[in-house]
């Protein structure tokens, strides 16, 4: 009886093989993004229109992709970097160049962010702005008032200065555990170049870090989401569409928590999640196909309409919901957008000793 | 090699017969052997020799992301060109900056810790367990392993639940008037060893469990009659009795612990550093996997010196009971 089962199932096994392989002319690709950063619907309709059928899988953290794809092999065709860690990956030869001829819809990206993306893909020769967004400051109203007095943050001093964080300390504080996003504040803080790879720099950085670091309870870069969501902590330094996850999860939530997100007036990072394709993407014909479908004005509205951040398409905005628009923390106005800064990413020696900062930052060690 | 031996046993007209079947019967057990063997050869020997390859590496800007590769794209003189590169630099910078020592000493301390921890609560648990009527035995054994059935991941995210500072545990204690101020355990070590005891005392429980229920208790019967009183009894007959449970109970926690990366990262605070934090920092933060690939190799050394007297301490008890 076992036995009989055992060779049924091998049998069929084998013929949904060879039913796989038959249908081998069947158009697919294969897509990796961030976790929740979609419409799903846009992947429907996307499959209608084509007929090139979507298998679309997600990530949780930079790191993760990097490894796969610096591995070799990860059979991916569009995937979806932020800023610093493509430039690297396109240095290591992991993507092939677009065939631009392949993308009319280019001519309805934004150059204001077009421009700064160039720093870490020069020419834009491999990436097409996906979304973008901040590196800033969100908390809880509620306990920020009750701490200090007031429920209005619109500086890194409320973070940098140590009297004004100490107040905060018991209600809890959590920061990003990624280096490249907060030395470069801190930089910014004391009115140096937050691009400074001087070692005098990344000193100084670390000795206004550390000042504030007994009040800080948490290193963590995706904890924060429901931390800040529960009311379990009243300030988080994180990313813009983190924040506003965590925004709308207290929202669902209806238990008092509001939260806030602030982009501070010194300047804030931006950060630019990247859509590339991987040299040995198996099916890059299908990859060009969905990077123009997604630059379209209306299906990139879409998904900005869904996950609530900025993307780097001009053309989207008359389809963007007014109130996300107008929305300052999501696209800054001109001169907000002035002060944002970008970081180059670091070569490996200044990628080490940020590193090494970074732990002694965390562990005091 | 056989045909001779086989000529040989013919020539002194010995029945040829028996000796070909008793030499086939020793090749099938060896062969039985050789599966473990195997096992070890592919799951273990291949990947670790891969990941000390890697460690006698140079990081580089490419795919993978190390130089040599050690490939036959330059063919066969291309692949043996490739060890000239290797070197123990790597293992030299391990030992130039004091936090790797740190934190492989943390991480040995927090897991000794831990497991002498998780063997206080799981002592008595396995002893409620073996001297219990046998009948509820298998249901007592279920609920041990019954947490195994939901996401290990999921079991730690919970405890976040129950020791933050609005958490359960506060909640409760708060409503009690036992304390007036939330205790901050989260993001503590005392939170990791609450986690890492919770995770592992299964693997400590189920041995000693094994060693406790074999034990014969009219041995316990016979020291009450020569008038040992209960303590010295246990001390002196059913502890050293469950003494193999005891070492291998411990070693299934510490050597998972020493690594342990899940529980420090969600229960403990950003303080704690641990080698399976500083690995993962190597490997991802500054992907120099050569670094990362010399850290496992010393912590995988690290954890053989315990397995070994675990297996000396194995092999003993096997010659006392002979």
């Amino acid at each position: 009886m076992i036995r009989k089962a055992l060779w049924l199932s091998a049998t069929s096994a084998l013929l949904t093989l060879f039913t796989v392989g038959g249908h081998a002319e069947d158009r697919v690709v294969n897509v990796f993004n961030w976790s929740d950063y979609i419409d799903s619907s846009i992947i429907d309709d996307f499959t209608k229109e084509t007929g090139i059928k979507v298998v679309y899988d997600t990530f949780d953290s930079n790191e993760i992709l990097e490894t796969k794809l610096l591995a070799g092999g990860s059979g991916y065709d569009v995937v979806v970097p932020t800023g610093n860690f493509l430039a690297r990956q396109i240095q290591a030869g992991v993507f092939q160049k677009l065939d631009k001829s392949k993308l009319p819809n280019l001519s309805n990206m934004w150059d204001t962010v077009s421009e700064r993306t160039a720093i870490y893909d020069p020419g834009n020769e491999y990436s097409i702005n996906y979304m973008w967004g901040t590196v800033g400051i969100g908390y809880n109203t509620k306990k920020v008032q009750a701490a200090l007095g007031t429920d209005k943050i619109d500086s890194w001093d409320v973070f940098f200065n140590p009297d004004s964080l100490a107040k905060l300390k018991d209600c809890g504080v959590y920061v990003l555990d990624s280096p490249a996003d907060i030395i470069p504040a801190a930089l910014k803080y004391l009115g140096l170049d937050p691009n400074s790879t001087s070692a005098d720099d990344i000193a100084k950085a670390q000795d206004a870090l550390l000042k504030v670091r007994p009040f800080i309870r948490k290193f963590h870069s995706s904890e924060y989401i429901n931390a800040l969501a529960n009311g379990d902590i009243c300030l988080a330094v994180g990313w813009s569409g983190d924040v506003f996850q965590a925004r709308n999860r207290a929202d669902e939530a209806k238990q008092g928590v509001e939260i806030g997100y602030s982009v501070p007036k010194e300047g804030a990072q931006m950060w630019f999640d990247q859509m590339a394709i991987p040299a040995d993407a198996p099916h890059p014909a299908e990859a060009l196909e969905f990077l123009n479908y997604m630059m379209k004005p209306e299906v990139i509205a879409k998904s900005s309409n869904f996950v609530l951040y900025a993307n780097g398409n001009k053309a989207s905005q008359q389809f963007v919901d007014k109130a996300l628009l107008e929305d300052p923390s999501v696209y800054p106005d001109p001169e907000t957008i002035k002060k944002l800064y970008t970081v180059a990413p670091y070569d490996p020696k200044t990628q080490r000793i940020i590193t090494r900062t970074w732990t002694k930052i965390v562990t005091g060690q | 090699m056989s045909n001779i031996a086989i000529t040989d046993t013919t020539g002194q007209a010995v029945p040829a017969k028996p000796v070909v079947k008793s030499f086939a019967a020793g090749f099938v057990s060896r062969l039985v052997i050789l599966v473990p063997y195997l096992w070890l050869l592919f799951f273990f020997l291949v990947p670790f020799i891969i990941v000390f390859k890697i460690s006698l590496s140079q990081t580089a800007i490419a795919m993978p992301p190390y130089t040599p590769v050690l490939d036959f794209r330059d063919g066969v003189a291309g692949f043996f060109a490739g060890f000239r590169d290797l070197n123990f630099d790597n293992y030299a910078w391990l030992t130039q900056d004091a936090l790797y020592f740190n934190a492989y000493v943390t991480s040995v301390i927090i897991a000794a810790i831990s497991t002498v921890l998780t063997l206080l609560v799981g002592y008595p648990l396995a002893y409620g367990m073996a001297r219990a009527p046998a009948t509820i035995r298998p249901t007592l054994l279920m609920l041990v392993i019954l947490p195994f059935w939901t996401s290990f991941l999921i079991r730690v995210y919970a405890w976040i639940g129950i020791l933050k500072p609005e958490g359960l545990l506060n909640q409760l204690l708060l409503s009690l008037h036992i304390i007036n101020q939330p205790l901050v355990i989260l993001n503590t070590y005392t939170a990791i060893f609450i986690g890492i005891v919770y995770s592992y005392l299964p693997f400590m429980v189920l041995p000693l469990y094994s060693s406790l229920e074999k034990m014969d208790y009219s041995l316990i019967e016979a020291a009450k009659d020569l008038g040992c009183p209960p303590t010295a009894a246990f001390w002196k007959v059913t502890f050293p009795l469950s003494l193999p449970g005891v070492i291998a109970g411990c070693l299934l926690v510490f050597i998972p612990a020493v690594g342990e990366f899940v529980i420090p990262d969600l229960l403990g605070g950003s303080q704690t550093l641990m080698i399976g934090k500083t690995l993962w920092n190597e490997f991802f933060a500054n992907r120099d996997w050569p670094v990362s690939s010399a850290v496992a190799v010393i912590l995988l050394l690290l954890l053989i010196v315990p397995i070994v007297l675990f297996q000396h301490a194995q092999a003993r008890a096997q010659e006392i009971e002979r």
